[in-house]
């Protein structure tokens, strides 16, 4: 069974790489590294269950409490970042770029 | 009050008053000259006292003072100690050189009257005596060295000093400059002392003892390079062009520095190191060549100098010649001894140029000079008894002094060194009188302006210890005992020279001197045979020496310099820097394409990273499994 787990964690995982890396909304680079977190998640509760240990139960937890307080955080930088530019497109916030 | 003690205040009193002159002279505009007279004099004033007190302690009672300050560097086996000394010899140089140093000050303080670097002068002045005593007393090389660089700068300083006139600093450059190849000698010696018997310490004392050990071709080495260092402080050939130029400093500055104390410093040096010259005795006799060389050379060119310190200066020259021309046979007290009654008579001499010079309002060429003698007879009076010293008529101090060197000389079997030596005094003789008798004996008479009583009495005390000096090292022959010599109580050479020989020796000697007296009195009094000597002959001109220099080295060096400025350093060396830094700046530009503050590019780029560690990671496995 582990194996089918870990194919659709890497699945996961490369569905948020490359939503992080195309997808030009921040909201939505948001939910990609989401993705991100719940791959690794999803890989950490399977091997836990397969090994028949609980401490990457234990770890996935702590991540997923993180990333909801990561959450809260984002939410507020989004409502920054739209009041800037009023936008969200990441696109726009290349002040820390070399100017051409 | 211990004995180190003293000699830390003789040693630290004129820095004292030289940091202190120098600190109100920088920090307050118009302070009252007074006050830097009476510091200048405390200085210089306390450390004479100190000198005489300890070599009186030294002489009577044959004690070594010493003190060590601090350690300055211990690095494994290489310890430098700041310690100080006073053993015989270094007791005996102190003896005349505080003295004489103070004495100068006092007459400085006249010279430089109402003068609007007076305080700066000064402020040179007293730490020109702290570095001539950390030369003298210094217990290793080492610190013997700091106190032989501290000179050449103070001495560049005040050669300098009027630096207004940009002839004057050409003139402090160059006497910097020749040193520096002199200084060059010294400083390898030394290495190669440390390379060979650093292990036993780096006293006088150890090294000294460890000679033994060095193999004789170095030894030899060694002590050439040493001689070297002498040559340049002591402005003999080859180095000696820097000394009659340096004459362009005040006049008390070239009666301490380049009469009486720091010019000497190399005899003192080649003495210090005496147990090491008796074993080469090549570099002993090349030494005698190179001050019979240079002791008649300079007294050549002094019969056709017309600037009356000109003159002093080649006279210095020749009478150092003297000086290593005894050291080169051995006779290293009477070297000494030498050194001890010149440092009187030659800053007598200056002393009494510097009167006359500032009689005649900073006039310096004897043919303007004349016919002061009615109008200031004491200056008449010092000069000519310093004359006399000089040219070493009996009873006076060089008398005793020249002719214990023209024993050893003659008595050392090289013959020709002692003929040389003999045309080369009979010279002195004869360009001091015609230095006498053009500015004292003639019909124009003028009136010259009087000098200071603080000038007058120095030049009077040195009047009388110029006469009396040589009483201090009578030779048996005259039922003395030679105090000096036993005190020093250097590895000599022993000379027999029988007394009946002596005797003879001493009076065509003095015959001839008298001899060349008349001759030079014939010539030159209340005649105008000055005026029709000619500025431009071969003699006049020193031989071209400073033209060929100029030629040889000075001009080759410059063009030299040219090249290596416009090829390597222009072309090559800046021209790549720039390149390097133009192609950086370039390499900059490309990957600042990839900064474009994108954020969805940085997580590429971590991505990349990631891939790649983790294939790096990954190949890394496959190996170990």
């Amino acid at each position: 069974m582990l194996q089918e787990y870990m194919i659709l964690s890497i699945i996961l995982f490369c569905i948020g790489v490359v939503g992080l890396i195309s997808r030009r909304n921040i909201i939505v680079i948001y939910m990609s590294i989401e993705l991100l977190l719940n791959a690794v998640n999803l890989s950490l509760v399977a091997i836990s269950a397969d090994l028949a240990d609980t401490s990457g139960q234990v770890i996935s937890l702590i991540i997923i409490a993180i990333a909801a307080s990561e959450a809260a955080l984002f939410m507020s930088l989004f409502v920054v970042l739209f009041r800037n530019k009023s936008s969200l497109d990441a696109d726009l916030f290349d002040m820390l770029g070399s100017k051409k | 009050m211990s004995d180190s003690l003293l000699l830390n205040i003789l040693l630290l009193s004129p820095l004292l008053s030289a940091t202190l002159i120098f600190l109100l002279n920088i920090s307050i505009a118009g302070v009252k000259q007074y006050i830097y007279t009476f510091l200048a004099l405390m200085g210089s004033g306390i450390s004479a006292l100190l000198a005489l007190y300890i070599s009186y302690f030294s002489y009577a009672e044959n004690q070594v003072l010493g003190s060590h300050l601090f350690t300055w560097l211990s690095i494994e086996n290489f310890i430098v100690e700041v310690a100080l000394k006073a053993d015989a010899l270094s007791s005996f140089m102190i003896l005349f050189i505080a003295p004489v140093s103070f004495l100068i000050h006092v007459y400085a303080t006249g010279y430089m009257n109402k003068d609007k670097s007076y305080g700066r002068f000064f402020a040179y002045f007293n730490l020109f005596i702290f570095f001539m005593f950390l030369l003298v007393l210094a217990d290793n090389p080492i610190i013997m060295f700091i106190g032989w660089e501290g000179v050449g700068l103070t001495s560049y300083a005040l050669v300098g000093f009027y630096f207004e006139d940009i002839k004057n600093t050409y003139a402090g450059n160059k006497a910097f400059i020749v040193n520096r190849v002199g200084d060059f000698g010294f400083l390898s010696a030394l290495m190669l002392l440390f390379i060979e018997v650093g292990s036993g310490g780096l006293s006088f004392d150890a090294i000294l003892s460890n000679i033994g050990q060095i193999e004789p071709s170095m030894l030899s080495l060694i002590a050439f390079l040493l001689f070297v260092g002498a040559m340049g402080k002591s402005a003999q050939i080859p180095l000696f062009v820097w000394l009659p130029d340096a004459m362009a400093g005040p006049t008390p500055v070239s009666a301490l520095i380049h009469a009486a104390t720091m010019v000497t410093a190399g005899v003192y040096m080649v003495a210090r190191f005496a147990p090491l010259y008796n074993l080469t005795l090549d570099v002993s006799l090349f030494i005698a060549y190179i001050g019979a060389f240079s002791a008649l050379f300079a007294a050549i060119v002094a019969t056709r100098q017309f600037d009356i310190k000109k003159i002093l200066a080649y006279s210095t020259i020749s009478q150092l010649g003297f000086m290593f021309m005894a050291l080169g046979v051995g006779a290293y007290s009477t070297a000494l001894f030498h050194m001890f009654t010149h440092s009187f008579f030659k800053a007598l001499l200056f002393m009494g140029a510097g009167a006359i010079i500032v009689a005649f309002h900073h006039k310096q060429d004897i043919r303007e000079l004349r016919g002061i003698r009615e109008s200031i007879p004491a200056l008449f009076v010092m000069m000519f008894i310093a004359t006399l010293t000089i040219s070493a008529i009996p009873p006076l101090s060089a008398f005793f002094s020249k002719d214990a060197i023209m024993s050893a000389l003659y008595a050392s079997g090289h013959i020709e060194l002692f003929i040389i030596a003999l045309v080369a005094s009979l010279l002195t003789v004869f360009y001091m009188f015609r230095l006498i008798f053009v500015v004292f004996y003639s019909k124009v008479k003028q009136a010259g302006a009087s000098n200071s009583r603080s000038m007058i009495y120095p030049m009077a005390v040195l009047t009388i210890l110029s006469i009396f000096a040589g009483l201090l090292n009578v030779p048996e022959i005259f039922g003395g005992n030679l105090n000096i010599s036993n005190w020093l109580n250097i590895l000599d050479k022993q000379f027999f020279i029988s007394h009946s020989d002596e005797i003879i020796l001493m009076s065509v000697n003095t015959l001839l001197i008298i001899g060349v007296i008349f001759y030079t009195y014939k010539r030159y009094a209340y005649s105008d045979t000055i005026e029709k000597e000619s500025e431009h002959s071969l003699v006049a001109n020193k031989f071209y020496i400073d033209e060929i220099y100029s030629a040889v080295i000075v001009k080759p060096l410059y063009a030299l310099s040219v090249i290596f400025d416009k090829n390597i350093s222009h072309h090559l060396i800046d021209n790549t820097i720039h390149r390097l830094a133009l192609y950086y700046e370039k390499l900059g530009v490309v990957f600042s394409y990839s900064e474009n503050g994108n954020v969805r590019y940085y997580a590429l780029y971590m991505l990349f990273g990631v891939v790649s560690g983790f294939t790096y990671l990954y190949i890394l496995l496959r190996a170990a499994l």
